[in-house]
């Protein structure tokens, strides 16, 4: 370990020229590598994108400059982590590095830790004036966010995640005089009752493709990048209304191509999109009834490295709107692949999950009455 | 003297053999100088660790073939000690974090942090960040998996991670949306060919097209095993001849006797063999979901059209049931039990349709 930590200086020292050499070109425009998703998180609370009543609430409690014990909830990607960050710039200015304490997954736990830390950070006064003497409010706010939560939630195993839930309960009453805090989640039901009737709960939906749009052509004009009209699109509609996701695929297009125009056809290579044809075939091989085609088509897929997942998505996009199919066919088919889905993340085989949804499908489309 | 495999692989994006397209587009991304976290998957034997290999090689220059291994031990909260061995060079450090079955999220916090706490001290010269590899993401458990994601956005500045995995499934969303996922195909038989009858001309050998699409046939798309069974091959018998038998591997074939045995005859008397030969091939460490996969397919080709689909269902449902369960050998055995009671059942009523 020491010598991988160290061993990078030692061998440049061995052979300067060469390294000087290949690098030389990119150490005038030498900048701290950024990702964009970092680069272009909202300072401000004003900045956060299409979440107008969090936005509402929470800047008429900044106004009073006191804050509640806050929940933040909702899918990926739709601004949770943002804003609060955002709500402790503006309460905090330049010192809120100091003021809020992060929690999550990669710090190490156990209740005993989170205890512990916790404890240190509000023990320690916060003054009402910041360092310039204007006013600001005199707590801390520790973050909790989803992978901090993940040891908080109850997924199967309730057991001990439940006790750290609780011992989470009154660590939060106890340190109410100086701290606040922010649990981020994507599932509400995932946290106990207990701990959500002590906080103020905000609920952070889907960014719609308009708000995205514009996000994304600002950041386009602020890099310089070109993209065509209609990969903008396609980049929104994969990303769901996960606005991580349309910054990190725009900045790796934006890579890829370097000074040309983003166009179409790279999309589907980079974002782990099954390409359409494909999932047509694979429907048109379970109309021709053949096993043995199936098959063969499956182990296909599996063999261009398809994910399985990605592949029910496409697959139950496309046959929601088969019309061939009657509703009895389509909801066994529908059922078919949530039980697939949930085989999957448990971690079944993909070829043989894959194999059992396809012959449902042949089955349904070639044998069953309507 | 080394495999074919290990010294014919190419190391720079240049001589990749095929996905030249794939290729061109890494060098353009290692160009300026950095790039996002990677997702690298496809199946087993399509190179994704060449791949990455290249890439590092660009990235770095040769640096990074200069490569050691270390052992690091690291400490549970319940002082447990657990040991991997990770490869390194001055620029990346790969690790394989499932070796350390459920303890895999220490290693990720440690180890990650350590790498990613520390910043380059002259970063005029080289590049501002180290590259940590972790291999077989799918193994991680979720929660080594939710430890990566912050890490992952946190110390962007002084580490990239690339992930390489079988299929993307196991990986969990938010993982999935912090990288750039590379997808790697399988060779085609085609091109499988070509590269074994270059690497035979390398060796000053020289193979049939034929034999050599023999080979890419029987090597399901994987260019490791491809390679491998060619060698295999040239031990045995040189020079090749056309009709010359591919040596398949002993468990293979285990295996297929063992499905015969099952579709001869279903009673109680042949489960309790079967079982004998489950065993033996778990003790030889061939994972049961691939004991799982060629049973089904060697089973469904001697079923008809219905029986086909039914048998398909139960395979996924006991496959399904051996990954969450503890131990295989029920599973298996399971669906072997199952599997005959079917058949058996199939071929009674098409006795009575014959009366």
């Amino acid at each position: 370990m020491q010598a991988f930590l160290k061993g990078g200086t030692s061998s440049f020292a061995s052979k300067p020229s060469k390294e000087t050499a290949s690098s030389s070109g990119r150490s005038q425009t030498k900048k701290k590598p950024t990702p964009w998703v970092e680069k272009y998180r909202p300072r401000s609370v004003n900045d956060v994108a299409h979440q107008d009543e969090v936005v509402a609430v929470l800047k008429k409690s900044l106004h009073g400059g006191d804050l509640p014990n806050l929940l933040f909830y909702g899918p990926p990607g739709t601004g949770k982590t943002s804003t609060i960050l955002a709500i402790a710039r503006d309460l905090f200015g330049d010192m809120f590095r100091e003021r809020i304490l992060e929690l999550n997954a990669s710090d190490e736990r156990g209740i005993n830790v989170i205890r512990a830390k916790v404890k240190n950070f509000s023990q320690l006064t916060a003054s009402g004036t910041r360092p310039d003497g204007r006013a600001c409010p005199p707590f801390r706010i520790v973050i909790l966010d989803e992978g901090g939560l993940h040891d908080f939630s109850c997924p199967d195993a309730c057991g001990h995640a439940c006790i750290l839930q609780a011992a989470l309960r009154r660590t939060m009453e106890k340190g109410s005089k100086t701290t606040r805090f922010c649990l981020i989640c994507n599932y509400v039901t995932r946290i106990i009752e207990p701990i959500t009737s002590r906080c103020a709960k905000f609920r952070f939906k889907p960014i719609i493709a308009a708000v995205l749009k514009e996000r994304l052509e600002a950041i386009c004009k602020a890099e310089g990048v070109l993209c065509d009209e209609k990969a903008l699109s396609e980049i929104i509609k994969i990303s769901e209304g996960d606005m991580r996701k349309a910054i990190t695929l725009l900045q790796s297009l934006a890579r890829l191509r370097g000074s040309e125009e983003i166009v179409l056809s790279d999309i589907v290579d980079i974002s782990g999109v099954v390409p359409e044809d494909v999932i047509d075939n694979l429907i048109r091989v379970c109309h021709s009834d053949s096993y043995d085609k199936l098959d063969s088509t499956v182990q296909e897929l599996m063999a261009e490295g398809h994910s399985a997942v990605q592949l029910l998505l496409q697959l139950h996009d496309k046959l929601v709107e088969e019309d061939k199919l009657g509703d009895n066919q389509k909801s066994v088919i529908f059922e078919k692949i949530a039980v697939v889905d949930k085989c999957l993340m448990d971690g079944a085989d993909e070829y043989l999950q894959m194999m059992a949804l396809c012959t449902v499908i042949m089955q349904q489309i070639c044998h069953a009455d309507k | 003297m080394s495999l074919w495999v290990d010294k014919y692989r190419p190391t720079t994006l240049q001589k990749l053999d095929y996905h030249k397209d794939q290729a061109v587009h890494l060098k353009k991304l290692v160009q300026c100088g950095d790039f996002p976290h990677l997702l690298v998957y496809g199946p087993s034997g399509a190179g994704k660790k060449t791949r990455i290999m290249c890439l590092l090689r660009e990235l770095y220059g040769a640096g990074v073939e200069k490569l050691r291994i270390e052992h690091q031990t690291f400490t549970t909260p319940s002082k447990k000690k657990i040991e991997i061995s990770t490869i390194a060079s001055n620029y990346h450090i790969e690790v394989n974090p499932s070796e350390a079955g459920i303890q895999d999220r220490v290693i990720i916090q440690e180890l990650l942090k350590t790498v990613a706490q520390t910043n380059q001290l002259d970063t005029s010269t080289q590049k501002d960040f180290k590259v940590i590899v972790l291999t077989e993401v799918d193994h991680l458990t979720k929660d080594a998996q939710h430890a990566l994601r912050r890490t992952m956005e946190k110390y962007m500045a002084t580490c990239r991670v690339i992930l390489c995995c079988n299929s993307t499934s196991k990986v969990i969303p938010a993982i999935r949306s912090r990288c750039l996922g590379i997808r790697v195909a399988a060779p085609s038989v085609d091109e499988i060919c070509q590269i074994l009858q270059l690497t035979c001309r390398k060796e000053g050998l020289t193979i049939p097209r034929e034999f050599a699409k023999k080979i890419a046939t029987k090597s399901d798309r994987n260019l490791r095993r491809a390679l491998l069974m060619c060698e295999a091959c040239k031990v045995q018998q040189y020079p090749f001849s056309e009709d010359q038998a591919v040596a398949q591997a002993d468990w293979e074939v285990y295996l297929r006797e063992t499905a015969n045995m099952i579709g001869q005859e279903q009673s109680r008397k042949r489960l309790v063999e079967v079982r004998a030969r489950l065993y033996e091939l778990l003790t030889h460490c061939i994972p049961p979901e691939v004991i799982m996969r060629v049973l089904l397919q060697e089973l469904v080709a001697n079923c008809d059209g219905q029986l086909k689909s039914e048998v398909t269902q139960i395979a996924a449902y006991y496959e399904h049931r051996l990954q969450m369960g503890q131990k295989a050998i029920y599973h298996l055995e399971a669906f072997v039990a199952k599997f005959m009671s079917i058949y058996k059942r199939f071929l009674e009523e098409g006795l009575e349709d014959l009366f």
